[in-house]
């Protein structure tokens, strides 16, 4: 046990061969030009200008939703795959990290049928509805 | 324990593709994440929990409003300014939009410099972002003071549904300090690249072991997920 946990140690310290080749290959795989970080920058500011758009000019009902949904999607992932590198992780890790998400989603339905019924047995018994 | 070592060889090991990578990847007795650090896995899962907490914050907000049947306040009107006479909707959040990812495009570029061991480059990349960062915060309290002066609390408002306070400033502010604690996070980084600690691979103060140009790239992994959550917060609070 206690040999066990030097040799750990070991492997994660000393810059033995496999761990500098890992750093190596590491290093090197996140290099991007600089243009990329730039262009994705740009984007990110063409999608913010269109979703504060939508608000100025006072887009309504599923035409300003939709919208407003697409230009967060395409904003979302751009950060996450360029800026966050996960366009050049293992899938194991993206997926590790991206799919727990999904289960928000889930929860948002749960939670939307349940404020429904909310909101509908408020108007039966309390107020007038909005 | 011994075979548990050994297969933690830290040697890459072939990459198959698709399912079949991923089924590899993790069936086997070893570390699932090859050729990640264990500093940039770890990160990767703490911002997979504070997902979830952020998630949790805009669910409750989305609860309320639906539920509510007073009419929610308008946030194109709430938040516009006069500039120049001019009645500008949603103006302030909008700049602070476009001040939050241009400091995600500058931390970009401080980890792209930080693994080309370029110091000077990226200590000064990484202090631009922190004054973004330090922008948005204070950008940030002239909103919630503007509203609290209009009589906005977490009870009540003068425009409509009460759940609007008390939903804003829990999420904005659970916001804002991850962007004040990112911002000293940054500093302390920043101060680190600058005195060419990941060169001499001095050891650190708290932890006795050597860094590496890696972690600013981990601080880039948190820095970009406070934008990110931004993003979400722009589009279902602000605009929505």
């Amino acid at each position: 046990m206690t040999n066990a946990a030097v040799h750990m140690e070991g492997q994660l310290h000393a810059p033995a061969h496999g761990a500098v080749a890992t750093e190596a290959v590491h290093t090197k795989g996140q290099q991007h030009p600089i243009k990329l970080y730039l262009v994705v920058w740009g984007w990110l500011f063409v999608l913010s200008t269109g979703s504060y758009l939508v608000d100025y000019f006072g887009l309504q009902g599923y035409l300003r939703w939709s919208l407003i949904l697409l230009f967060m999607m395409l904003k979302a992932g751009l950060i996450v795959a360029v800026f966050m590198h996960m366009a050049w992780e293992r899938l194991a890790l993206a997926y590790a990290i991206l799919l727990p998400p999904i289960a928000v989603l889930v929860f948002v339905s749960i939670m939307v049928l349940e404020s429904e019924y909310t909101h509908f047995l408020r108007v039966l018994f309390f107020a007038s509805p909005s | 324990m011994a075979e548990t070592v050994l297969t933690n060889s830290g040697q890459p090991t072939a990459r198959l593709e698709g399912w079949r990578g991923i089924a590899a990847d993790w069936a086997s007795d070893q570390r699932a994440f090859k050729n990640v650090s264990w500093g940039k896995a770890m990160m990767w899962i703490f911002l997979l929990s504070d997902t979830f907490i952020f998630s949790c914050f805009l669910l409750s907000y989305m609860t309320a409003r639906m539920s509510t049947t007073v009419p929610w306040p308008n946030p194109s009107e709430v938040f516009a300014l006069n500039i120049g006479g001019k009645h500008i909707p949603l103006i302030l959040i909008a700049i602070m939009t476009f001040v939050l990812i241009s400091s995600s495009g500058t931390m970009a570029m401080a980890v792209n410099f930080g693994y080309r061991r370029d110091r000077v480059r990226t200590a000064i990349l990484m202090l631009v972002t922190a004054a973004f960062g330090a922008t948005f915060v204070g950008m940030q309290a002239f909103e919630w003071t503007k509203l609290i002066r209009e009589g906005v609390r977490p009870w009540g408002n003068p425009w409509g549904a009460a759940q609007f306070g008390s939903s804003f400033f829990m999420i904005t502010g659970f916001h804002g300090t991850h962007v004040t604690i990112g911002v000293i996070f940054l500093i302390a980084i920043a101060r680190k690249v600058w005195r060419g600690d990941f060169d001499v691979e001095r050891r650190g103060f708290f932890t006795s072991r050597k860094g590496y140009y890696e972690i600013v790239e981990i601080m880039g992994l948190y820095w970009h997920f406070v934008d990110l959550v931004w993003v979400f917060i722009f589009a279902f609070f602000y605009l929505w």
